[in-house]
């Protein structure tokens, strides 16, 4: 009884601290901009491909094997860690058993799944320890943000040491007591064969030890993330579900620019629409950026796979996709933060473009979208540069001359290029054609 | 053998007031009307329209830029006022199917038009050429390219912004000759770093241009003849072949191209 109140205590506190830190970060969505989600089936089966199929993610076979093998495994053996939870608040021991046979062969995937997991998470972690993985580095790649991803790998390791030693003792502790063991367990059978000379009091020990360090590193873990790149456990999922579903190339209409240029061309339409002209064009604060954006920025886990294929970072600009997510998701946190305490008026005199964000970033961009292809959460980078650009142009006239030359010859001529609207069939002048084929 | 014929590109404003809606309209692009490199492709093309007696018209005069360079750059401003004319322009005739050599002109008035008003069909001309072959109106009996090795060059606008990578190299298939593959290619192909206004703009400081990136893995494939279908990609290219001295060994080409010269128009 005494067991079952603790497991009670700290699943609450849990509860209550996640649920703490879930309002911060979701609060700060009512400073986003709304756009409409439709679409619903074409974004299950996206979700279904790239979420849980992790398709994009197999871009890159080996680790994206691994990864999906750590996915999938967790998917599994989170039916076991539901299952602790009604153990430790019921003081049942294994209640799904009573599944039957659907329970033998959750159970016997989960077991062994913690071992591919435990054996990846080793693999990831030499990788970053040993290996100058180039996509690891980086400016934006602060010692911090290693050891965050460091942290998450030893908090997965220790989970998998657990589970296998859970199940192991379990084995163990079934068999000192002569009860019947439920459920199948391929791997831990295997260990539990090095451990058959342990007192039946050790063995006890060893399962409530693993037991509830399994169960506790999990109210950790779940309460660290929320704070870590590794958010991307809970978000990655949704964000897939939400992320954008038009073709790469596709950039979204500024429906208030179309409401002005209407209005230009024809002055009778524009005064039959009477939504007002938006405080601001484009996006140069994380508040005026789309929720969706935010969403992008949240479920960021840092892999750096974008800018290991943006064509600007590879020749030495200075922009990364990366970091344009990491800069949207911490200025959130500070301005979202001061919103929060100071209401709606408060200003800090920083902005995204400008304190996190340079120009010369921005202008890097070739629109290349191999960013936003290769990402295995479907994060868009080009869209949200190309809504601070928009800011840069509309509000600010900032282009680079190149570019404002370009603007001004489509506007006098037509074409990007200084030539004569008049002279765009010469091309086809003097044509002729070999008849004889 | 030598028994050229002088051809007359049609023009939408004559055909219409001739009383005839013809079924294709090329858009040509401001590229493909003033680039010098690129007035090539659009002439090529347009030979290989008249040998396919395609019942087609261009704008001429009336077409204006796309505005996707100035939407990409920023200038939402500036491309509505392109799309929303050329919408216009576009309607005004009853055009339906529009094929064009420019992808990045290809993107826009497919996936961006349809927002203002602009529904049409609309084809790169790598996918008008494909279905040609494929319903054997195009058939290839030439040893022009029988001894050499050609790369495909996947334009961004065509393949990960809009999925194709499988017209162009269809199309190559159907050319005698050796087909090699650079290391990034298809869905991983590396930017030309023309897009997104680059081709407008001084680039960014950094340690090297993307177009010279490009190049140099182009020319690593031992191919000598490096095919692409944009005229973006077009220019930076012929750039980065000039740049490593390799113009008289590699020779740029866009598809179009190299199926007149395989057609012998």
């Amino acid at each position: 009884m005494l067991k079952q109140l603790f497991f009670a205590a700290t699943l609450l506190i849990t509860l209550a601290v996640f649920a703490f830190t879930m309002r911060k970060l979701f609060a700060n969505f009512r400073f986003t901009r709304w756009i409409p989600l439709d679409n619903i089936t074409t974004r299950l089966r996206v979700t279904l491909e790239v979420a849980i199929g992790q398709t994009k993610i197999f871009r890159h076979p080996v680790m994206g094997f691994l990864h999906a093998m750590v996915f999938w495994g967790f998917l599994v053996i989170l039916a076991g860690s539901i299952e602790m939870v009604i153990d430790g608040l019921f003081g049942t021991e294994r209640i799904l058993g009573i599944l039957g046979p659907v329970y033998d062969v959750v159970i016997a995937l989960g077991d062994v799944f913690a071992v591919i997991i435990l054996l990846s998470i080793l693999v990831f972690l030499s990788r970053r320890l040993f290996l100058k993985v180039k996509r690891f580095y980086g400016p934006e790649m602060k010692a911090v943000s290693k050891a965050d991803a460091n942290l998450a790998l030893a908090f997965i390791l220790l989970l998998m040491v657990t589970l296998l030693g859970m199940n192991t003792f379990y084995l163990l502790n079934s068999a000192a007591n002569n009860h019947e063991v439920i459920g199948f367990y391929p791997a831990s059978i295997l260990i539990a064969a090095f451990f058959t000379d342990l007192s039946p009091e050790t063995v006890h020990f060893w399962h409530e030890f693993n037991w509830w360090g399994h169960i506790l590193l999990i109210f950790v873990f779940a309460n660290i993330l929320p704070y870590s790149k590794h958010f991307h456990v809970f978000m990655s999922v949704p964000n897939v579900f939400v992320s954008r579903i038009s073709p790469l190339g596709y950039a979204e209409n500024m429906e208030s620019i179309t409401r002005e240029v209407k209005m230009m061309l024809d002055p009778q339409t524009a005064f039959a629409t009477s939504a007002e002209a938006p405080a601001k064009f484009g996006v140069s604060d994380a508040t005026d950026v789309s929720w969706v954006h935010y969403m992008n920025a949240l479920s960021c886990t840092e892999c750096g796979r974008c800018t290991a294929v943006c064509p600007a970072n590879i020749t030495g600009k200075l922009l990364s996709p990366r970091k344009i997510m990491m800069d949207l998701r911490a200025r959130m946190k500070e301005k979202g933060e001061g919103l929060r305490r100071k209401g709606a008026h408060f200003e800090d005199g920083k902005s995204l473009i400008g304190n996190y964000i340079s120009e010369e970033e921005l202008w890097a961009c070739t629109m290349c979208n191999a960013c936003a292809q290769e990402c295995p959460v479907n994060i868009h980078q080009p869209s949200l540069i190309l809504d601070m650009r928009r800011y840069l142009v509309l509000e600010k006239s900032a282009a680079p001359a190149g570019l404002n030359n370009a603007f001004t010859n489509i506007e006098n001529n037509g074409a990007p290029w200084q030539f004569s609207p008049q002279d765009r069939m010469k091309w086809a002048e003097d044509l002729f054609i070999n008849q004889t084929v | 053998m030598d028994n050229k014929t002088k051809i007359k590109v049609p023009v939408m404003a004559e055909v219409a007031a001739a009383g005839h809606q013809p079924e294709w309209l090329f858009w040509v692009g401001s590229a493909g009307a003033f680039d010098d490199r690129y007035k090539k492709v659009s002439r090529e093309f347009a030979k290989i329209l008249s040998f396919l007696k395609v019942d087609y018209a261009v704008l001429g005069t009336e077409e204006s830029d796309s505005g996707d360079v100035a939407r990409r750059a920023g200038n939402e401003m500036l491309f509505q006022m392109q799309a929303l004319t050329n919408i216009q322009i576009l309607d005004m005739y009853g055009v339906k199917k529009i094929v064009t050599c420019c992808p990045h002109d290809f993107n826009t008035l497919k996936n961006e038009y349809p927002d203002l008003g602009g529904n049409y069909e609309v084809w790169h001309h790598t996918q008008f050429l494909q279905k040609q072959i494929s319903e054997k109106k195009i058939q290839f009996d030439t040893k022009l390219f029988k001894d050499k090795t050609i790369v495909f060059h996947d334009p961004c606008y065509l393949g990960r912004a809009n999925n194709e990578y499988d017209a162009p190299r269809s199309i190559l298939a159907g050319i005698p000759s050796t087909k090699v593959e650079m290391k990034r290619n298809r869905s991983f192909g590396l930017c030309c770093g023309a897009g997104g206004g680059q081709m407008f703009k001084e680039a960014e400081k950094g340690s090297k241009e993307v177009f010279i990136e490009r190049t140099e893995e182009a020319l690593a494939s031992g191919a000598d003849i490096i095919a692409t279908a944009c005229p973006f990609c077009m220019v930076m290219l012929t750039d980065g072949i000039k740049y490593k001295n390799e113009e008289d060994r590699v020779k740029n080409y866009d598809i179009a191209e190299l199926v007149s010269l395989g057609l012998g128009l």
